[in-house]
């Protein structure tokens, strides 16, 4: 089996707002699938429907060949899910979710000890394996969670914003806790609105806005579709009127970030020496000059921004 | 194998050790299921000239009925505002099995509170005549309120666990009165006694009656198929309606 997630129109509704509209995407095993969208695009809604939280409405979605509405036990039983919000039995111990995570997926009592006691070694909760979670910081609340998600050995692993809101040191140890993961052969679907994380973690992104998947594709490919995003960034000794590098040939957009004026242009040799022209002319000096690829970030706002109809 | 019943009774029990630790240290559970009805017991006994044979029957009837539903209508309404209810639904656990480990816990906390008047029955120096069918009494009698605690909590599907304590307690209290706790069933007028076979505690009550004074208005086969009856009728109708609920406590 080559398909780890296969959905076909999914869709589901809360009154009258379609949270998710008719989705269909595939993630392959054994592959990090990202699922971008800003809030309330429907990513949330999605996992819920995925791990059979919530019910859709219509279409379908098999977990490594499991309906997820026919099989529900048998697809269950094979993921993991950390949410958006950790969820912890905040009146229970680090080490009694754990155990309680074991007890709900069937797995023996020894296994489920020898691997709780790896895992908070490897998250450094060890120590505090017998303390209430109710004490945790949010760090440690979703490092717990991500324990719990981790002790059954799922095959696919769902993790909703798994780093939102965290320090940079949780953030890093999640994302290389997903990579290890992964490398073992967990696939991995996760929703985030951090591009950077996206891009350097997935293999392939769906990109989610308004329920409806707007691309899907390697990071890679999606920012060479965009190639009108490429970009000039320049920055010069002395502030200068944006109005005026307006006027310069072949520029689509242009934005002030920082110090530094960002020109977008499907031509950079012009523009670049149009800009060298300019700062002759003006008698400035340029700091930096450098010539970017479209970001993730630009790809996304890009099309979320299309398929508003913008 | 996950779907063998055997499979899914392991996890309910997993369910129901988290339920024990969890809530029955909780101040909703204490007051709703263990003091109120105790001062209740008292406001109702003191001053009045009862052998203690009847008010043994009134004390382990309450304390069976109340501790037994102190926590099941609390459960799900606590898990769902934590969001762990989420948790507990993307697991591989049947809903069957998750709502049967909340009735286990029930069960076992009922037992154990109500083991207490029946310590203080046996110094005042009640005579249980019958301790076998005292003992399958008060085990089917728990199972019987732990269910009905569960079915109290199906509907309406709040997530506030003080709306569900105070829909519960609506249905308790009225139960008490027309159940042979306060009042023998042969003391009821006809239309008491109609509307007293509608609740499962008059089965228990008469059974304790029978274990204590050798009088009981029901035959003594016939408590039992009640409580058994009403057993499977409120964990049927719990399991189905929490079945149609969940949902919307998700979304």
């Amino acid at each position: 089996m080559k398909t780890a997630i296969e959905v076909e129109g999914l869709t589901k509704s809360f009154g009258e707002i379609t949270a998710v509209n008719h989705i269909n995407f595939e993630v392959k095993k054994d592959e990090i699938f990202g699922f971008l969208g800003p809030n309330g695009a429907g990513k949330t809604t999605t996992i819920r429907m995925l791990t059979g939280v919530l019910k859709p409405d219509e279409g379908k979605a098999i977990i490594m060949g499991h309906d997820i509405l026919k099989e529900p036990l048998k697809a269950k039983q094979i993921i993991s899910v950390v949410p958006e919000m950790a969820n912890a039995y905040l009146d229970l111990t680090a080490w009694q979710n754990l155990m309680l995570m074991g007890e709900l997926y069937g797995v023996p009592k020894e296994e489920s000890r020898e691997r709780a006691k790896f895992l908070l070694k490897e998250f450094g909760l060890y120590e505090r394996r017998n303390q209430l979670a109710r004490g945790f910081s949010k760090g440690m609340k979703q490092k717990l969670i991500l324990c719990a998600a981790l002790l059954t050995e799922p095959q696919v692993l769902f993790l909703d914003e798994p780093t939102a809101g965290l320090d940079v040191e949780s953030a890093r140890l999640i994302r290389d806790m997903i990579r290890q993961y992964n490398r073992e052969g967990t696939t991995i679907f996760f929703s985030t609105h951090n591009m950077e994380e996206a891009n350097r973690l997935c293999d392939r992104i769906a990109i989610i806005n308004h329920g409806k998947i707007a691309a899907i594709d390697t990071p890679e490919k999606l920012r060479m579709k965009s190639i009108e995003l490429k970009s000039v960034e320049v920055s010069f000794n002395k502030p200068v009127p944006i109005k005026e590098l307006a006027e310069i040939p072949n520029i689509t957009n242009l934005k002030k970030i920082g110090d530094k004026i960002r020109l977008y242009t499907d031509e950079p040799h012009s523009v670049i020496n149009s800009l060298t022209d300019y700062a002759r002319r003006k008698k400035l000096t340029i700091i930096s000059l450098n010539t970017l690829a479209p970001t993730l970030e630009d790809v996304f706002i890009k099309l979320v921004r299309e398929h508003r109809g913008d | 194998m996950v779907n063998n019943f055997f499979e899914q009774l392991k996890r309910s029990v997993g369910v129901a050790k988290k339920d024990l630790r969890i809530y029955y240290k909780r101040g909703p559970v204490i007051i709703f299921g263990l003091i109120m009805p105790f001062f209740l017991f008292l406001s109702f006994f003191i001053g009045r000239n009862m052998p203690i044979e009847r008010l043994f029957i009134g004390l382990l009837g309450m304390a069976i009925f109340f501790s037994s539903m102190s926590i099941g209508p609390a459960i799900i309404p606590f898990e769902a505002s934590s969001r762990t209810l989420e948790r507990l639904m993307s697991t591989p656990i049947a809903v069957w099995a998750l709502f049967l480990g909340d009735v286990i816990a029930s069960f076992l906390y009922g037992l154990l509170i109500s083991i207490v008047p029946l310590i203080i029955g046996l110094v005042l120096g009640i005579n249980i005549i019958q301790p076998l069918i005292l003992s399958l009494g008060m085990v089917l009698a728990a199972l019987c309120f732990s269910s009905f605690g569960i079915l109290l909590s199906a509907y309406p599907p709040t997530d506030v666990p003080s709306t569900a304590m105070m829909i519960s307690n609506l249905v308790k209290f009225p139960l008490v009165f027309i159940s042979g706790v306060f009042i023998p069933i042969s003391q009821m007028q006809d239309w008491g006694k109609i509307i007293a076979s509608f609740s499962p505690l008059t089965y228990f009550t008469d059974l304790v009656s029978y274990c204590t004074q050798e009088t009981s208005y029901y035959s003594i086969p016939v408590d039992f198929i009640a409580l058994i009856g009403f057993t499977l009728l409120f964990l049927t109708a719990a399991i189905k309606i929490h079945e149609k609920t969940l949902p919307k406590r998700l979304s």
